[in-house]
């Protein structure tokens, strides 16, 4: 049999000729540093003083400048594009800013205190301004990891549930639970402490643990939770559904089978969103786990500590020694809620792929 | 022989029994031999695309390898082949639709009027505007009425132009769609049938005067009726803009078309295999594989 093979032509080297070449980009270069020049020498020369001055007529400056060169390239309507695209990049400035200013000086300021026994031991034994040497944070990271797995345990099986009440059984009280969803996010954590306090443990059902404050924490967790599994619950396009259902399924297998883990990275985002919410909170837990600092694991018996619990009891005492030993508290509330972040993506992007 | 034109000559779909192979070729071709033959003599407006060893990446995979083709005025092309083969990413490297794929890289050249759409420093919301496209799947604007639909392309390019109304008129009519819709044109886009939001998509396509109007797959979700319609509607473009259609329908085809590119994968990249007037591709083609493709014997 007699192929003819097509004509062998060398391959080209792949390229992505939409992307500008570096040497076209050296204008937008010069427009940037010679905004900064000119806010520099406009602090300078006027009124207007400090940092915050420089940043705003750099920001001005440059978005001028990149409009008037949208428009020599390529003409008036390219000039709004530009705007848009400089205002966005400034606005991700404005928002980056603070934030690593607060995560430097964190670092910067929790790096003093933090040693090798800040993971290995407690503070049962160590007076708060005792050296660096001594004493550690694990009694409060224990806490917090047991406190955040047990409110996340709590929170995201009756939040997706209720996400799936509002999306796929659209039952009859669909309006009011969405209101009430909505009405429970902007409860001031506060609140959330005193309620489980004035019920659980006022009313005699449990003392000072782990567990009301778990419970304090699902309060604030399970809105967040709800409402974002419901949005994302909502992006599931109904054909899905509908196949499902057609090839005999009931809506609950459905549910099971196609429509949550096509939903499956959002719903990560949800608990994340959730674990977000609450990892940091101290207040609804003085009035809950009270607060210790002897290591204890048993969340249903007696006070625990958490990381921002012990911060805020070191703050209080006022020593140099403590208020260094709070920033390192800080610093290791960072990265426990980076690495649990980070697990929860890991897990969740794992079976996908 | 099975009927593919008779008087009612868009009823083909309701044909059902397989026929064989033989019987195919023979009527595709009396097919191509009856269509009026009206879009090769016109030589309507100057514009001309060309596409010059044009190669396709998504990432590392090489999808489409050194397509050579061109497009000149007033003729419709259509582009056939089994799924995967590449023609849809080709007429996505025509107006720079592509490069919306984050893994994309293409090689090669794109010429409209001789100058390349890919050449550094292009304005490519230009090019689109030029170059206009119309999707597999009908997509009105949710948040438009229909007669916001027709003129999106205006504000959305920021065109001035006077006498909107009659625009709004003249594309939904070349479009076949005036008549059913004039009364109700400040209702919105989604209450209109399948068929109807993509002749809707097609008079929003026109309503910026482009010079090249690429279509992927218009008609595969719709019924005979708006197929017919949008069959017509493209008959009549080619008077005056450059049709490129991607389908899977070899009687659409051979109805629509005066020219035929066949795309084809044989494990590796996608490549034009044959390119020639559509009577020809579906009488007598060149290459075998093209033979056995139209005559369904494979794809």
């Amino acid at each position: 049999m007699a192929q003819i093979l097509p004509l062998q032509i060398p391959v080209p080297t792949p390229k992505k000729p939409w992307k500008p070449a570096p040497i076209a980009m050296i204008p937008d270069l010069l427009i940037l540093v010679g905004a900064f020049l000119v806010a520099d020498a406009t602090v300078a020369l006027t009124g207007f003083k400090g940092k915050l001055a420089i940043f705003f007529l750099f920001a001005l400056y440059s978005t001028l400048g990149s409009m008037a060169l949208a428009f020599f390239r390529r003409g008036a309507t390219a000039m709004s594009n530009a705007m848009a695209t400089s205002m966005a990049y400034l606005s991700i400035a404005l928002v980056a800013l603070p934030l690593f200013s607060v995560l430097l000086t964190v670092v910067s300021r929790g790096r003093h205190a933090l040693r090798l026994n800040t993971f290995t031991q407690d503070m049962a034994a160590t007076q708060p301004d005792a050296p660096f040497s001594q004493g550690g944070a694990l009694h409060a990271i224990l806490g917090t990891t047991v406190l955040v797995i047990l409110a996340t345990v709590i929170s995201v099986p009756i939040g997706v549930l209720t996400g799936l009440y509002l999306t796929e059984v659209k039952g009859r009280a669909e309006t009011l639970i969405r209101f009430l969803v909505q009405a429970m996010s902007g409860v001031p954590s506060i609140v959330a402490g005193l309620f489980i306090y004035a019920v659980w443990i006022t009313g005699g059902h449990g003392g000072f643990s782990g567990f009301s404050g778990a419970v304090a924490l699902s309060i604030l967790m399970l809105p967040t939770v709800a409402r974002t599994a419901e949005e994302v619950l909502k992006l599931i396009p109904n054909d899905l559904r509908e196949a499902g259902v057609a090839l005999g399924g009931t809506q609950w297998r459905t549910v099971v089978m196609v429509v949550l883990p096509a939903a499956r990275s959002g719903l990560i985002t949800a608990t994340v969103l959730g674990v977000a919410r609450v990892a940091g909170e101290t207040a609804p837990l003085l009035l809950t786990i009270f607060g210790t600092t002897a290591k204890h694991f048993n969340p249903f018996v007696g006070p625990m500590s958490a990381l921002p619990l012990y911060i805020f009891q070191l703050l209080e005492t006022g020593l140099n020694v403590a208020i260094s030993r709070a920033w390192t508290g800080a610093l290791v509330l960072l990265i426990l809620v980076s690495v649990l972040f980070t697990l929860a993506r890991f897990v969740g992007g794992r079976v996908k792929s | 022989m099975i009927r593919l034109f008779n008087e009612n000559r868009y009823e083909r779909d309701a044909v059902s029994t397989p026929p064989n192979e033989g019987e195919i070729v023979s009527s595709l071709a009396s097919v191509a031999n009856r269509l009026p033959r009206i879009s090769n003599e016109v030589q309507a407006s100057g514009a001309d695309l060309e596409a010059r060893g044009v190669h396709a990446w998504f990432g590392s995979r090489h999808v489409l390898a050194d397509v050579n083709l061109s497009f000149p005025a007033g003729r419709v092309t259509a582009l056939i082949g089994p799924s995967g083969c590449g023609k849809s990413t080709f007429l996505r490297t025509l107006n720079r639709m592509h490069e919306f794929v984050p893994s994309a890289a293409m090689a090669g050249e794109v010429l409209l009027d001789g100058v390349d759409i890919y050449k550094q420093g292009t304005d490519v919301t230009k090019i689109r505007l030029k170059i206009g496209m119309v999707f597999q799947k009908p997509n009105p604007f949710p948040s438009m009425t229909i007669g916001e639909n027709v003129l999106s392309g205006l504000k959305l390019a920021q065109i001035k132009r006077s006498n909107k109304e009659d625009l709004m008129e003249e594309c939904l009519t070349r479009a076949g769609l005036w008549n059913e819709v004039k009364d109700r044109l400040n209702s919105h886009g989604g209450s209109l049938s399948g068929g109807q939001q993509q002749r809707l998509c097609i008079a929003r396509a026109l309503a910026v005067a482009p010079e090249v109007l690429l279509m992927d797959e218009p008609c595969s979700s719709l019924d005979p009726g708006s197929t017919l319609r949008i069959e017509e509607t493209i008959r009549q473009l080619s008077q005056s803009v450059i049709v490129v259609i991607v389908t899977h329908n070899m009687q659409q085809a051979a109805r629509v078309s005066d020219y035929t590119g066949f795309f084809l994968t044989e494990g590796g990249p996608g490549r034009l295999i044959e390119y020639a007037p559509t009577r020809e591709i579906f009488s007598r083609p060149k290459d075998e594989r093209t033979e056995a493709y139209v005559t369904g014997r494979f794809g």
